[in-house]
């Protein structure tokens, strides 16, 4: 009892002495890797035989200090967010759903070919519902059959939900050149959504409602997964499958909720996007925002709060990047450079924190 | 005690030499503990040095420095009188350490020569018939017999752990550290351990050894060392420890490792004077081929206050029988029935729900989540459940709350119920692991090596409350390899061999013979 308690002070006032290089640590450790990154991708542009300062302020003037620009910025963050989610949910609980792409494209692609046909038959409120909804369904529909075959098979998700995603961007591809194609265009393309007839604009700016949808997504994945039992039972499930099984769990059942939830969720990005800010699908398109949102929410270490922050910042990146594109000829995928270069860096910054902290140590 | 009845009377004494690795006021802290602290041990050439100590006392972490696991924060490891730092493994091997962990670190799909192979430079073609050649050399050299062609996968625990000290002695270790290294084992292979000890001594190496059980410290070991709290309590020497009798050095290693003089063997058996009650538990003609082990036609019924002993050698198929009974592994056929309804068909989660305990002897593999917290864990088999959960959302008091109380009853040595539980000591996981499955309403419990990695102390105070679960009423199945144990607890004894009940014997004064002949029948087959 006394040791205990001894114990348990000692920890107290380490942790209370501990806490201002803590915070040092987190706040190097979280801006010195992106500070390292930005500086080698300059290094990049600059053998590319661009001016880096320029295109950084570029880039920053056009994403985050330019209304239009950081209302464009906050836009795109709706989709991402939700796929952010929707990758935070089958990570955590240790299921690879790499097919975001496909689920997201399917959706999107749907969405696009009902949603203008119902136009004028039922009100603007439950045509996006109705909308959101189809996304969502379609989305969980595509992220079934790897879902069956992993519960009961055990078979590889990184493999089945890859090759889905392929199939589904393909399919996707198919119906809009064929099955849902827009007879008044000869664009190959579905029919456009009205901007009247989209989701809701925040106040008196252009940003989108669908950020909402994204960030109240991520903050509830964030407190399910952390507070709630259901959380409790995919995060024990995603640690050790074999503790699950000991304590009990339905490990089937609980894999496909967890794709059933992930999928649904990166069809209700591709729902969110086309309903607030594309309005249709043209053919041959893939922003395959369910691959580049992987290493962020890695770089988060799958918090929701953190994954909000990584992707304000890569949103931001690739607004301006698309502008920098227009107007200096830097390639618009540089951003992914950029991302590339950051895990890099963040990788190196935990490896020699720990030689520090061990060095420190001795 | 199995294992001292068996070992040869003569020990030879090897002549103690100079310290081959001394460690010199060394000290080492983890967030909330201290984990060593200003220990000063050498060890010699020539000497088996035993660390003794109760769970969390700070042996694995001392050997961990050594072994290059860990950095010491204060303090200083001299190799042969010169000051070293220890960074890696693989520099504490060149160094001379070689470590056998508990857990084997042998690749099983590989065969016995490619594991040796494996520590060699990736750009060069393994001289294969090299290997298998100085494997067969240094086998005889020490008496053991290793087929080098085996698959490890084939080998028993105790042939893998030959093999591990094998490897190490090949890669020129000087210093041999064995970590638990009885603890999974056959009272027979723990023997032949003990004695491969004294033929590695008689040689010239430094062997230092880490066990729970008195009895064996004394057998094998010249010099002891006791732990208590990360201190350094005492140190009897050679010529003490040969001086004076078993029971004298048992008395004197108790007082020093847990600073009392209790009494610390508690051998007597239990008179069983315990009512019983209806039946509980009845199995029928259970099958079962889905596991390692094919288990064949056990049948067996335990009633309300009962403990039925399961005796045999590990890996005859009683992890497989206890997983087929708690739902984790499907039956083939017969039946099992709890309370007098059928169950076999029933879930994990649904045979829990109807009262039967599963307590696994595989803490860090099912039993825990070692990154969770040790709260956590607590908690894994009742998630979702009031008052921890309302509506489905987190009540973090209560489980404080619950978990302070599971630490205090359980002396469960944590810096505190946040802390990962991997990160505790095995033995304090072991507590983890009893408090969660001993607290709460049950009919029937099925007990798998539930004493495996605890202290004396620990081991009696759990025995207790195993008897006491009886007690109160419930059907307790009990799986051990240690016989004494289940002499000291059980009403009835099982033999199982092979997958197959043996037999069951009434545990009375001729208990222990009569389960050697039903052990020793199954060879004829
Ligand atoms: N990696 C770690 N991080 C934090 N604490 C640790 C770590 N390893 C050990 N400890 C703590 O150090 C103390 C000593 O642990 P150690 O594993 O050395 O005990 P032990 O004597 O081997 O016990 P056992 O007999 O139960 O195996 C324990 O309180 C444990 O919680
Ligand atoms: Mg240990």
């Amino acid at each position: 009892m006394t040791d205990e308690q001894v114990v348990s002070a000692t920890a107290q006032s380490a942790a209370r002495t501990d806490t201002f290089p803590r915070l040092l640590r987190v706040v190097s450790l979280g801006v010195g890797p992106l500070v390292a990154a930005l500086v080698l991708g300059g290094l990049v542009l600059l053998l590319m035989g661009f001016n880096p300062l320029s295109y950084y302020a570029y880039v920053v003037q056009r994403a985050i200090f330019s209304p239009s620009g950081l209302e464009a910025t906050l836009t795109r963050m709706g989709p991402l967010l939700l796929i952010a989610a929707s990758l935070i949910v089958a990570f955590r609980a240790g299921i690879w759903n790499l097919g975001g792409d496909g689920q997201y494209l399917l959706a999107a692609v749907f969405v696009a070919a009902i949603v203008p046909l119902m136009l004028g038959i039922l009100p603007v409120w439950t045509n996006l519902l109705l909308g959101l909804f189809i996304g969502a369904a379609v989305g969980a529909i595509w992220g079934l059959l790897p879902a069956i075959l992993k519960a009961w098979q055990g078979l590889n998700e990184i493999i089945t939900t890859l090759m889905m995603s392929f199939l589904g961007v393909s399919l996707a591809n198919v119906l809009v050149k064929l099955a849902f194609l827009d007879p008044a265009t000869t664009t190959p393309q579905t029919r456009t959504l009205p901007v009247e007839a989209r989701l809701p604009r925040l106040f008196d700016t252009s940003v989108s409602s669908g950020l909402i949808i994204g960030l109240v997504a991520v903050i509830a994945v964030h407190l399910i997964m952390t507070r709630t039992s259901f959380g409790m039972r995919l995060r024990l499930v995603g640690a050790n499958p074999r503790a699950a099984i000991h304590a009990g769990l339905s490990v089937p059942t609980l894999t496909i909720a967890v794709f059933a939830i992930s999928a649904a969720l990166a069809g209700l990005s591709g729902a969110v996007d086309i309903l607030g800010t594309h309005g249709n699908v043209r053919a041959d398109w893939n922003p395959a925002y369910s691959l580049t949102v992987v290493p962020l929410v890695f770089l988060a270490r799958l918090n929701g709060f953190g994954s909000i922050a990584y992707v304000f910042l890569f949103s931001a990146l690739t607004i301006g990047g698309e502008s920098a594109a227009r107007r200096i000829g830097v390639p618009s995928f540089f951003s992914l450079v950029i991302v590339a270069i950051l895990l890099i860096t963040l990788g190196l910054a935990e490896y020699l924190d720990k030689r520090h902290q061990e060095r420190a140590r001795r | 005690m199995q294992a001292l009845d068996q070992a040869p009377a003569a020990l030879a004494a090897t002549p103690s030499g100079a310290p081959v690795v001394a460690l010199r006021g060394v000290t080492k802290r983890f967030p909330g503990v201290v984990a060593n602290d200003d220990v000063t041990i050498e060890i010699r050439s020539g000497e088996v040095h035993v660390l003794l100590g109760e769970n969390g006392a700070g042996k694995s972490t001392l050997v961990g420095m050594l072994s290059g696991l860990q950095q010491p924060d204060e303090g200083r490891i001299e190799i042969d009188g010169k000051v070293c730092v220890v960074a890696s493994p693989k520099q504490a091997l060149a160094m001379g350490m070689g470590t056998v962990f508990q857990h084997s670190m042998l690749v099983p799909s590989l065969t016995v020569t490619d594991n040796f192979a494996l520590g060699g430079p990736w750009w060069k073609r393994p001289d294969r018939a090299g290997i298998a050649a100085g494997i067969r050399d240094t086998a005889r050299r020490l008496g053991l017999r290793v087929d080098p062609q085996a698959l490890v996968s084939s080998l028993s625990l105790g042939e893998r752990q030959q093999v591990e000290i094998l490897r190490a002695l090949m890669r020129g270790s000087r210093c041999l550290i064995l970590d638990e290294a009885t603890a999974m084992l056959t009272p027979h292979e723990a023997v032949a351990l003990g004695e491969l000890m004294r033929r590695l001594v008689a040689q010239g190496i430094a062997v230092i050894f880490i066990t729970h059980k008195l009895n064996e410290a004394i057998a094998y070991g010249d010099r002891i060392s006791v732990l208590r709290l990360g201190r350094k309590v005492g140190e009897i020497d050679p010529d003490a420890l040969r001086g004076a009798s078993e029971s004298e050095n048992i008395e004197r290693i108790i007082a020093l490792m847990f600073g009392t003089s209790e009494k610390g063997e508690s051998v007597r058996r239990v008179q069983v004077s315990r009512r019983l009650g209806d039946v509980v538990l009845t199995v029928e003609g259970l099958c079962c081929d889905a596991g390692r082990v094919p288990v064949r036609d056990i049948s067996f019924s335990v009633r309300s206050g009962e403990i039925l002993g399961i005796a045999g050698i590990d890996g005859n198929g009683q992890k497989e029988l206890a997983e087929v009974l708690a739902g984790q592994l499907p039956r083939g056929s017969g039946s099992i029935l709890l309370m007098g309804s059928e169950m076999g068909g029933a879930s994990v989660g649904e045979r829990r729900n109807r009262g039967l305990r599963y307590v696994t002897d595989d803490r860090l593999g099912e039993g825990t989540v070692g990154t969770f917290p040790v709260a956590t864990n607590f908690l894994l088999k009742d998630i979702g459940a009031d008052p921890f959960w309302r509506g489905g959302i987190e009540r973090p008091q209560e489980i404080r709350l619950q978990a302070e109380r599971h630490v205090r009853d359980f002396d469960i040595r944590t810096p505190g119920t946040q802390t990962p539980v991997g990160k505790l000591s095995g033995g304090n996981i072991q507590k983890v692991l009893l408090a969660r499955e001993l607290t709460g309403a049950a009919e029937a419990v099925i007990f798998a090596k539930p004493t495996y990695g605890l202290d004396v102390n620990n081991i009696r105070t759990t025995r207790k409350r195993i008897r006491e679960a009886a007690d109160s009423g419930k059907a307790v199945v009990l799986i051990s390899t240690d016989l004494d144990e289940l002499l000291e607890l059980a009403d009835r004894i099982a033999v199982m061999d092979r997958g197959r009940l043996r037999g069951i014997v009434g545990n009375d004064d001729d208990a222990r013979d009569a389960i050697g002949r039903l052990m020793s029948a199954g060879d004829d087959e």
